[in-house]
């Protein structure tokens, strides 16, 4: 979650103060992403240093202490919006590298291995399922924000059925421990 | 009273090279007003499972409780009776009757059990308002949306007095705010005192659930544990 960003969006539709800053935050993503005050202070100064808003005059006290974005922050602000995040190279996943890593050690049963991890991701979804259930019907934010974690969450489900059911129908996989498991390549370009 | 019992029930499809175990030693006790998915790959035996529970298929071996009633000790015509009555059905694909009203679809299992016409169509009439498909009650199914369609079926799976709900992937090909939709529904049916169970191998689906079974090979291969509350979740630190 980008901080500055978000800080930029919310003192683009006018002049705010801290503390405003952070409610406001936390009541547009659902509350799913707590910000203590102390991270709004340190990025506004930060925003303020790169001339990304400035001072508006009111208010003494840090707290309460004005901010607006200025013309510079505004084309920050468009920039990023439309800056796709890096999903290009794959992220070091550590659930995959354990999947990998259980095939490989004698006597894993990796069937049961998956299913640690994908009952424990059913319960994640549950948890998140019912934050949207409870949460008001005509909350968007909350819904956007926790349909994103469903779906993520989902997704490496849905890898770790298609992990299951590819191991099984794997040859090497039907043999006997010690003997040749097949050698996995790391795909070229790839970060690791 | 539970709603559902399975005690030790097996299935088994076939004879000798031919033997098929759809299900092995399977036990699940569902109360009245819990929601219950079953989850698992293709051919686990779930749907083997939700048609034993709707007693639409008989067990091997073991024994299948609804509200109360072993279903083996019932005659034909009383499991029948059982069935429109107690036990109400959510299928993939709808299975609403073309040539019905929605009105018509949702009164047609209080109709079979001999309720009289006028006052079941008042009772589907009420489900239907429920459902927020009042103004859709004189529209035949290929009139109304792929949501508005699962809507009438699950109105048609809770008219009366269901006691037991089963749906196998009851969200169809629906989009997911659609099949949200459906399990929203699902779930205000089971928070009424209905039980219910959804088949599915869909994990956002399987998440309204307030317990997860895993089913594998025929056998009850995990479940999930009580559900914390939410607010694990939100200290969790998710503004890094």
């Amino acid at each position: 979650m980008s901080v500055p960003h978000a800080l930029l969006a919310l003192l683009s539709e006018g002049p705010k103060y801290g503390l405003q800053l952070r409610e406001e935050f936390e009541a547009r993503t659902g509350e799913v992403w707590p910000l203590n005050v102390g991270q709004v202070y340190t990025t506004l100064q930060r925003l303020e240093r790169d001339g990304l808003v400035e001072a508006d005059g009111t208010g003494e006290d840090s707290q309460h202490k004005g901010f607006r974005i200025t013309a510079a922050g505004d084309e920050e602000l468009a920039a990023w919006l439309r800056t796709p995040p890096d999903l290009a190279s794959p992220p070091r996943d550590e659930l995959v590298i354990k999947v990998l890593v259980a095939l490989r050690v004698p006597g894993v049963d990796v069937s049961d291995v998956l299913q640690v991890h994908r009952r424990y991701l059913v319960q994640l979804m549950q948890q998140w399922t019912r934050i949207k259930e409870d949460g008001a019907e005509d909350d968007l934010s909350l819904a956007l924000a926790v349909d994103a974690e469903l779906f993520r969450l989902d997704s490496v489900i849905r890898w770790l059925d298609s992990a299951d059911s590819r191991i099984r129908r794997h040859p090497m996989t039907q043999v006997k421990d010690g003997a040749a498991l097949p050698k996995l390549r790391r795909p070229t370009g790839a970060r690791r | 009273m539970t709603a559902l019992e399975l005690r030790h029930v097996s299935k088994t499809y076939g004879e000798g090279a031919a033997e098929v175990h759809a299900l092995r030693d399977v036990s699940l006790t569902v109360e009245p007003g819990a929601l219950v998915a079953i989850m698992g790959p293709s051919g686990s035996g779930k749907s083997t499972m939700l048609t034993i529970a709707g007693s639409l298929e008989d067990a091997s071996s073991g024994d299948v409780l609804v509200a109360g009633q072993a279903l083996a000790t019932l005659s034909r015509n009383e499991r029948a009776r059982l069935r429109r009555r107690s036990i109400g059905f959510v299928f993939q694909n709808f299975n609403l009757l073309a040539g019905l009203t929605a009105a018509e679809n949702v009164a047609l299992p209080l109709e079979l059990d001999g309720i009289p016409a006028r006052v079941a169509r008042k009772s589907a009439m009420k489900v239907l308002e429920e459902l927020g498909l009042g103004d859709r009650a004189a529209r035949f199914p290929d009139e109304l949306s792929g949501g508005e369609r699962q809507r009438v079926a699950i109105a048609r799976a809770v008219v009366g007095e269901r006691r037991l709900l089963l749906a196998d992937e009851p969200s169809g090909a629906l989009d997911s705010v659609n099949a949200e939709g459906v399990m929203r529904l699902v779930r205000a049916t089971c928070q009424g005192g209905v039980a219910g169970v959804v088949v599915t191998h869909d994990a956002q689906l399987a998440s309204w659930a307030d317990r997860v079974v895993f089913l594998r090979d025929g056998r009850i291969s995990d479940q999930t544990a009580p559900l914390p509350g939410p607010e694990s979740l939100l200290t969790q630190g998710h503004s890094q």
